[in-house]
């Protein structure tokens, strides 16, 4: 006989454990289950600059937080419903995060004297009452798992090994999540591993039979599917988001796309995606360091291809005189950011927002470049493109801004329809008398592509200060004064998008101004300002330089305007110092997203302050 | 091929050139000038980049495509056009502080790469443009405005390092040396992976006099021991003999001649090149001049597009509709 179901709305689900559990893979696959199955989700993985931390301790912990409804979800959620916790370090380092009445499944098999030790629990808090205001399913995962996989040719540590199969099994059932996907992605993985296969494969189903027939799991439950416009979707993450906007727009210019990149958390993964697909003509180059990753890629754009460079803080700060030396030769460049804790090493996992300055401004001389910033996973693909549309057609170099939260987040993502991606043509300089290297378009300031192989317009470019016009090696005061205003009035007048801003009662006179990765945190805590009642708009800034044109008057318009940020203000000081406008600061570096809550607390003190 | 031969003023840009009076690097430039219309080669697939210094600013006087880049980082700059731009000739113009203390690390990453590059390796063992401090290549205890005391620091052998690096051309040379320099970019030109060439190039304002001891007609023949691929390597006075794993320099009034070693460019382990350009120090009373070393191993860029190509012939052109569409889909009507 079957167990009674219950419909909910939305729910929250962290898995954590040891680095070495697998909560990465067990939280991708119950997302993508549940993907599959209509949710809107979003997701928060959160996991140690170790790779193996030592086993069992607190700074070993790795966690996967899922939010999941059937309704539109903006960020991973505040706090979770249910907690899967392999070990006690993994109980300890996130129970401060569960309402009372929350849900918590724990291996109660690795809650020995020497494990509880190592974290600082006197007792076992399974036993000691500490977690009575919780519902506590204290299941010997271990070894249910082990003697499941008693008949396979397996060592005991292998066996041990499929545990979070086990979880993601019980998981499954008790939320209903389709099995044959997680299977089919199983059946690849360990294709060459038929053993590990099969341990995989049977802890998976032994779990979710677990849950079906144990009498500690009296009820499943179902989250209904999202209404969500009609389309094709598919889950992504920020960074493959970048990495297939990258591709799109080298298709939609008709551009080589070539990647100089060093490894760098959280960065990588976009090259290592982009190295996937060659056969889309793209070139990956594994550069020496950072400076050999952009320099790769600006002697690629010099030559006419697409010349990208992705990274981190650290790296950013390491490719400053290249970025200048394409300010100066006005080549199209994309340096992608993605940001991380800092300063120096910082928190090389978590994330933050606190390049912004040093991509305004991180540079000898005024060295103008154009910064726009990604705000969800999905956003990702679209700015990709944006930046390419912008570099091209300036022929400058674009920041492109993400952060930890973005790349290794993901969500629903409805796929375009390629016919309809915007055509991003080029133009190269064709053969002629006279060449001008740096003669410029009239309306955007561009001066020509003018790549090698092309007869007659055999020219030469470097970082000194040139000639208008000629680009020759000029030191003159007046032509110097004229030719950084030149490069300053290119980037300023770079077209972009207005400022759209959301205020459906049209007379709100508090504005949440965001920029990156706060658009889910802020959204979400708009939706329940109105909820309960309160007027507020929101705006969210992707165009830092330029500005959208439209900005200042967004700005007079309201009388407050809120602006958090995961850094100790730098959006608000370029507003200020632009728009001489008082910008009330909202500021956590905690390496971790902001909460709903925090900000809906945030907005409630602006929104009554009399 | 171009319809029309180029000549040598064809190569000259109109740019006035801006080096002291003197300098080496006149004479690097000119032969230069003189060689390109040798390679055949319209003037628009030829591009030269360079870093920071005295010599990094030969681009300008050439009249192809030139970019004067950023200290020390030609050899990564170029290797982004080299990859993606198989069809161009490009030479990287760099000098002993460029290439071997700022930009040392991408030196040798491209080296052992093997990017088809011809680089250009100006070595005067002295800073120039900064006005005079000792380089990385300034013989030990050189008094110099950074160094009234005397330099400290061990002086890198460009040669060694590069052979170090596993770099599959290398080569010394002397910029006053018209015809031995022609030979030497002749085939470096040839050659079908890195090239590095260190031109020995005299700086008149702060080390002048530097290469004397190898240029001076009282002085050079019994100093430069000549590499030529099959003949015995030897100066006007010493040879070149075998010693054990090593060599060692002898007098060849003192020896048989054909004991000698015969010069063997090609040979795959590059510990026999590392050996000969061990035979020199700082003083150049015996410098081997010629190439080193010269073996064949794939180009990179040949690679990148090789492989490029392989996956499309075997896989298909990419298709991006596919690509958006892989994986978990699920469509909501």
């Amino acid at each position: 006989m079957s167990k009674p179901t219950v419909a909910l709305k939305s729910v929250i689900i962290r898995f954590a454990g040891d680095s070495g559990d697998g909560m990465q893979l067990t939280g991708d696959r119950f997302t993508m289950d549940t993907a599959s199955l209509g949710n809107d989700l979003s997701t928060l993985p959160n996991f140690p600059a170790e790779i193996r931390a030592p086993q069992g301790t607190l700074p070993g912990v790795s966690s996967f937080q899922l939010h999941f409804a059937d309704h539109q979800v903006r960020t991973a959620g505040d706090a979770p419903d249910v907690l899967v916790a392999m070990n006690p370090a993994a109980l300890k380092a996130n129970i401060k995060d569960l309402p009372r009445g929350a849900t918590i499944i724990v291996d109660k098999d690795e809650f020995t004297t020497r494990n509880l030790n190592k974290v600082g629990y006197g007792a076992n808090p399974l036993d000691d009452g500490t977690l009575s205001s919780y519902k506590i399913h204290a299941l010997a995962l271990t070894s249910m798992t082990v003697s499941a996989l008693s008949e396979l040719p397996l060592s005991r540590k292998d066996a041990e090994r499929a545990k979070n199969m086990f979880a993601l099994g019980l998981l499954s059932w008790m939320y209903h999540r389709p099995t044959a996907a997680t299977e089919a992605f199983l059946k690849v993985k360990f294709a060459h591993k038929p053993d590990i296969l099969q341990a995989n494969l049977l802890a998976y189903r032994t779990g979710w039979n677990y849950g079906e027939t144990s009498e500690d799991f009296a009820i499943s439950y179902e989250v209904a599917p999202a209404h969500m416009p009609p389309g094709r979707y598919r889950n992504i993450s920020g960074n493959t988001a970048l990495a297939y906007g990258l591709i799109a727009a080298a298709q939609q210019s008709r551009l080589r796309l070539f990647l100089g990149a060093y490894p760098i958390t959280p960065a990588s993964d976009i090259l290592h995606e982009l190295s996937k697909h060659k056969k889309f003509g793209v070139t990956t180059f594994q550069a020496e360091d950072e400076i050999a990753a952009i320099g790769s890629a600006l002697g690629a754009s010099y030559g006419g291809a697409l010349g990208v460079t992705t990274t981190s803080g650290p790296g950013l700060a390491l490719k400053s005189e290249t970025i200048g030396l394409a300010v100066m030769l006005e080549l199209p460049l994309l340096i992608i950011d993605v940001q991380r804790g800092g300063p120096s090493t910082g928190l090389p996992t978590k994330t933050e927002q606190a390049d912004l300055l040093q991509a305004m401004f991180g540079r000898n001389g005024e060295s103008p470049v154009c910064v726009i910033a990604t705000s969800t996973p999905s956003d990702c693909f679209t700015m990709a493109m944006e930046a390419v549309r912008i570099a091209t057609k300036y022929r400058t170099p674009v920041v492109l801004l993400s952060d930890g939260y973005i790349a290794n987040g993901s969500e629903p993502w409805m796929i375009p329809d390629v016919g309809a991606l915007p055509e991003l043509s080029v133009e190269f300089a064709q053969t002629q008398e006279n060449f001008l290297p740096y003669e410029r378009d009239p309306h955007s300031l561009a001066r020509p592509w003018a790549i090698p192989g092309t007869k007659g317009i055999e020219h030469r470019i470097g970082g000194i200060e040139k000639q208008d016009k000629t680009g020759e090696i000029n030191y003159e005061p007046a032509n110097h004064d004229f030719m950084v205003r030149t490069r300053q009035a290119k980037i300023d007048g770079i077209q972009v998008p207005d400022l759209v801003v959301d205020d459906p009662s049209g007379d709100a006179r508090v504005l949440f101004l965001g920029w990156g990765s706060t658009y889910g945190p802020i959204a979400s805590a708009v939706e329940e300002l109105r909820n309960n009642g309160e007027k507020i708009a929101q705006a969210h800034i992707k165009y830092i330089a330029p500005f959208p044109k439209n900005l200042g008057a967004v700005l007079d318009k309201y009388p407050h305007v809120i602006t958090p940020e995961m850094n100790l203000g730098q959006l608000a000081m370029l507003l200020r110092s632009k728009y001489l406008k008082d910008i009330v600061r909202y500021n956590m570096v905690r390496g971790m997203p902001f909460t709903t809550a925090e900000l809906v607390e945030a907005a409630m003190g602006v929104l009554h302050s009399g | 091929m171009v319809d029309i031969a180029l000549t040598k003023k064809d190569f000259t840009s109109d740019q006035e050139v801006r080096w002291c009076p003197g300098c080496g690097d006149y004479s690097v430039l000119s032969t230069m000038q003189a060689f390109l219309p040798e390679l055949g080669l319209p003037r628009e697939n030829i591009v030269f980049i360079s870093g920071i210094g005295c010599s990094s600013r030969f681009p300008y006087y050439l009249n192809t495509f030139g970019l004067h880049s950023i200290h020390g980082r030609a050899p990564a700059i170029a290797s982004g056009l080299a990859i993606t731009r198989p069809d161009l000739t490009i030479f990287v113009i760099t000098g002993d502080g460029d290439a071997l203390s700022i930009g040392g690390n991408h030196l040798i990453h491209a080296l052992r790469r093997n990017v088809e590059l011809k680089i250009l390796l100006f070595n005067n063992r002295i800073y120039g443009l900064t006005k005079g401090q000792y380089s990385p290549a300034s013989e030990q205890g050189k008094i110099t405005k950074s160094t009234p005391y005397g330099s400290l620091d061990t002086p890198f052998n460009p040669v060694s390092l590069a052979i170090g690096a596993e770099a599959t051309f290398v080569a010394r040379t002397i910029d006053s040396d018209r015809k031995h320099l022609t030979e030497i970019l002749r085939q470096a030109s040839a050659h079908k992976g890195s090239a590095l060439i260190e031109i020995y190039q005299n700086c008149p304002i702060f080390n002048d006099g530097a290469f004397d001891q190898v240029t001076d007609n009282e002085t050079k023949e019994g100093s430069l021991l000549q590499m030529i691929h099959g003949q015995p390597i030897k100066s006007s006075t010493f040879g070149v003999i075998r010693d054990g794993a090593s060599f060692k320099l002898v007098e060849l009034s003192s020896i048989d001649e054909s004991a000698l070693v015969i010069h063997d460019a090609h040979n795959a382990d590059p510990s026999y090149a590392f050996a000969l350009s061990r035979l020199s120090g700082s003083s150049l009373e015996h410098t081997p001049i010629g190439i080193f070393r010269q073996v064949d191993r794939p180009g990179y860029s040949a690679m990148v597009n090789d492989q490029l190509k392989s996956i499309i012939d075997t896989q298909g052109a990419g298709d991006l509709e596919k690509l958006l569409n892989s994986g978990d889909t699920w469509v909501v009507d």
